[in-house]
């Protein structure tokens, strides 16, 4: 069972068993770099990377295992074309004195000009550009970590984690998703660079968002984010990260890798919304397990980028868990969205929900991949998956690739998928009130949208409105 | 004043999917009067209104209709609302995700303060900004006037309505959009007596309170004691084989299609 390197229907029971127990320590004495390389991927580049970070050895050779795994793990062959990656055209790691060097004149002009239809504050568009301006939500930020410390709450990178927390870290970083759980989840765990690092103790319920938009500001969005959220038992958490304004980067390969324990009692939501500008592959594992009466939730939003391959999981350990997951993707010219949702269930009693939401346009593809798997064993689960996407032209293209596995019997599955074309009649009643074409065609999409749009924040429900709106310019007519 | 009529519509001929439905049909309509239209089903009396509203499957190809001696046929089906045209439709579709408050508060812009409103027509729009909270009080007294369930205005539009909370929901969007020409299609269909009376009631006050020019398409009587027509016309396969006063309605009440056709069409022809 894996997320992008194998295809969801394939039996791979091993790292299913993988789950929950620990990665092994390496023993590597490090070699001394001769030189740096800035592009490309090698063994010089990821100590590099560590040396920068000033890590302990110990996650250092983490790395370079990871980066044997990568280079002896062959590509996936199935969901998205992915042979036009070019690994040794990427920089991994863009150390803080090179930042500088990245100048909002290089950020290219449809982009800004997203922004200045977004109406995003110029500070903000030169983060989100890449630039890596300071910005006024530092402020924001500090403010708010006062008041989740006096809790005990945990809210900082990845890499003051493994600096200042690293008995967290080594308990439970990799054991989620493991290096060798797929090639890119190999290719993260070498070259990881950012992200977030959440720690919710027993009971403790955190009533606003954690967003990562206030932490990660003043350093480099990053390519590789990594992030670990461990929520104790009896505590919730909202983990929102991204943004809906188009992210610039000069790097056409996006590969993040996201952990989640949800103990006994606990619930976690995690909201992303990504827009990444069309260059860029956007292949991300995310993974969660759900223990004893836990409630994971997976809300997750796809534009831009010009493949995606994103499929979050829930592994319901322990009866009583629940996953819940809510897939939206938007494709428009020369792109695909290859989405969907995994959910297996471990243990008795257990339940989960997955609805997708997909709209394709100009020739766009989305395809919903998901997988249904119950275990031996694993009795009275109840598990919905529906899938809807909706087709803006003929040009554009949808397919649903459900996998279920049920191994058990006693259980109740459903799922139900469809595919439908912009309704005339729909159209035709809007634009009699007034509306015109594209105004019609928008309100016909929003509402298809809708059941995800309601469960965002509500900033990120304006925004996101917004952006499919101005996605959705000079669609018809 | 001119003479121009509100609604002008000379050797009508509409197809659709191939078919010819109307074959050349002539009708003249003014402000304050009311029109029915009577007929069998598939005389073309819905071909006719979905014609006028501009529907892309209802191909005109030949003659003309004129609203305030202005081309409709060059317009679309948007612009022609813009205009003041409205259809209450017989069975109006679904729109998941849409509220009724958002879905209407769009209408009125796009009809009294949109860009392409003003554009189309210089005699609305003139009232300059849009202001969120006088809708919601113009919403709110437009729903009261009408017995809408206020609790319908956060719901899906049409989704998982029953047949008298569509209709109420056209006509509540006629009471908003205040069109000069006001088409209605069946609308008595699917009613309780009660919600006709509210219906009815709602649509002849709305009808006479902003001078309207009304088409009423129907098969019943009833509804017709709400908005009471001053013409009526029998149509026969594809064109108006009579027009007389109100009357008519009567005699097709008491006597039915075949003795209207015996006694007008055939005397006539």
């Amino acid at each position: 069972m894996s997320d992008i390197g194998a295809e969801p229907g394939a039996a791979d029971g091993a790292s299913v068993a993988a789950i929950g127990t620990e990665y092994k320590f390496g023993f590597h004495e490090p070699e001394k770099h001769t030189f740096r390389t800035k592009v490309g991927l090698s063994r010089h580049v990821v100590e590099e990377i560590s040396e920068q970070k000033n890590e302990p050895p110990w996650m250092r050779d983490y790395r370079l295992r990871a980066l044997d795994i990568f280079l002896k793990k062959p590509m996936p062959n199935w969901g998205g074309e992915l042979a036009n990656i070019d690994f040794e055209g990427i920089t991994y790691y863009l150390r803080p004195t090179d930042q500088q060097y990245n100048t909002w004149d290089m950020v290219p002009e449809e982009i800004k000009r997203t922004y200045d239809k977004l109406g995003i504050p110029e500070d903000e568009r030169k983060f989100l550009g890449g630039v890596g301006a300071q910005y006024d939500s530092e402020v924001v930020y500090h403010n708010l970590k006062s008041k989740w410390e006096a809790l005990g709450v945990i809210f900082t990178s990845p890499e003051e984690a493994v600096l200042h927390h690293p008995d967290l870290v080594k308990e439970y970083f990799g054991t989620i998703i493991p290096a060798a759980d797929n090639k890119f989840a190999a290719l993260n765990g070498a070259v990881w660079s950012g992200g977030s690092f959440i720690y919710v103790p027993k009971g403790v319920k955190v009533d606003i968002p954690l967003q990562a938009y206030f932490r990660i500001n003043a350093k480099n969005m990053g390519q590789f984010e990594r992030t670990l959220i461990i929520v104790d038992e009896g505590a919730f958490v909202h983990y929102v990260e991204g943004c809906t304004a188009p992210v610039y980067s000069s790097d056409s390969l996006h590969s993040a890798v996201v952990e989640i324990i949800v103990k006994a009692g606990a619930r976690c939501r995690y909201t992303t919304i990504q827009n990444w500008s069309t260059n860029v592959y956007n292949l991300v594992t995310k993974r969660a397990v759900a223990y004893r009466d836990a409630t994971m939730e997976w809300v997750d939003g796809n534009l831009g980028s010009k493949l995606t391959m994103k499929y979050p999981a829930v592994f319901m350990m322990e009866p009583g868990a629940r996953g819940e997951i809510l897939s939206m993707a938007f494709a428009g010219k020369g792109q695909h969205q290859d989405a969907g949702a995994k959910v297996v269930h471990c243990a008795p009693h257990t339940s989960s929900v997955i609805t997708s939401k997909s709209v394709c346009r100009n020739g766009g593809r989305t395809s919903y991949r998901g997988l249904c798997k119950v275990m031996p064993g694993a009795e009275d689960c109840k598990s919905r998956v529906v899938c809807d996407a909706l087709l803006l032209d003929d040009k554009s293209r949808s397919d649903t690739y459900p996998y279920i596995e049920v191994e058990t019997e006693k259980v109740t599955v459903e799922h139900e998928a469809s595919v439908s074309k912009i309704s005339e009649e729909q159209l035709f009643y809007l634009m009699s009130r007034g509306l015109t074409e594209d105004e019609a065609a928008k309100m016909i999409v929003t509402g298809f949208i809708e059941p995800l749009i309601k469960q965002l924040p509500m900033e990120y429900a304006v925004e996101m409105n917004r952006l499919i709106e101005l996605e959705m310019e000079g669609t018809v007519g | 004043m001119s003479d121009t009529p509100l609604l002008a519509i000379e050797d009508l001929h509409v197809k659709v999917a191939e078919k010819e439905i109307l074959k050349g049909l002539t009708l003249s309509l003014n402000r304050g009067e009311v029109h029915v239209l009577l007929g069998q089903n598939g005389t073309g009396k819905s071909t006719l209104a979905y014609a006028i509203a501009g529907h892309p499957s209802y191909k005109v190809t030949q003659g003309r209709i004129l609203l305030d001696g202005d081309d409709l046929l060059a317009m679309a089906a948007d612009e022609r609302a813009r205009r003041g045209v409205f259809l209450a439709f017989q069975s109006p579709v679904a729109v998941p995700g849409v509220s009724v408050a958002n879905f209407l508060r769009t209408a009125y812009q796009a009809r009294f303060h949109g860009a392409a409103a003003k554009a189309t027509d210089k005699t609305v729009g003139q009232a300059g900004g849009f202001s969120v909270i006088e809708f919601q009080k113009k919403l709110m007294a437009a729903m009261k006037g009408l017995k809408v369930d206020p609790a319908l205005a956060t719901r899906y539009l049409n989704d998982g309505f029953s047949g008298g909370e569509k209709k109420q929901m056209e006509i509540l969007q006629m009471s908003l959009l205040r069109p000069t020409l006001a088409m209605l299609d069946e609308t008595d269909s699917g009613l309780d007596l009660d919600k006709l009376h509210v219906v009815g009631e709602g649509a002849g006050r709305l009808a006479q309170e902003y001078n309207m020019g009304v088409l009423v398409i129907t098969h019943y009587k009833r509804l017709l004691t709400y908005i009471k027509p001053t013409r009526a016309h029998l149509l026969l396969d594809g064109k108006i084989a009579v027009s007389m006063g109100p009357e008519l309605v009567d005699e097709l009440e008491e006597k039915g299609f075949d003795y209207l056709k015996a006694t007008y069409v055939t005397k006539s022809a």
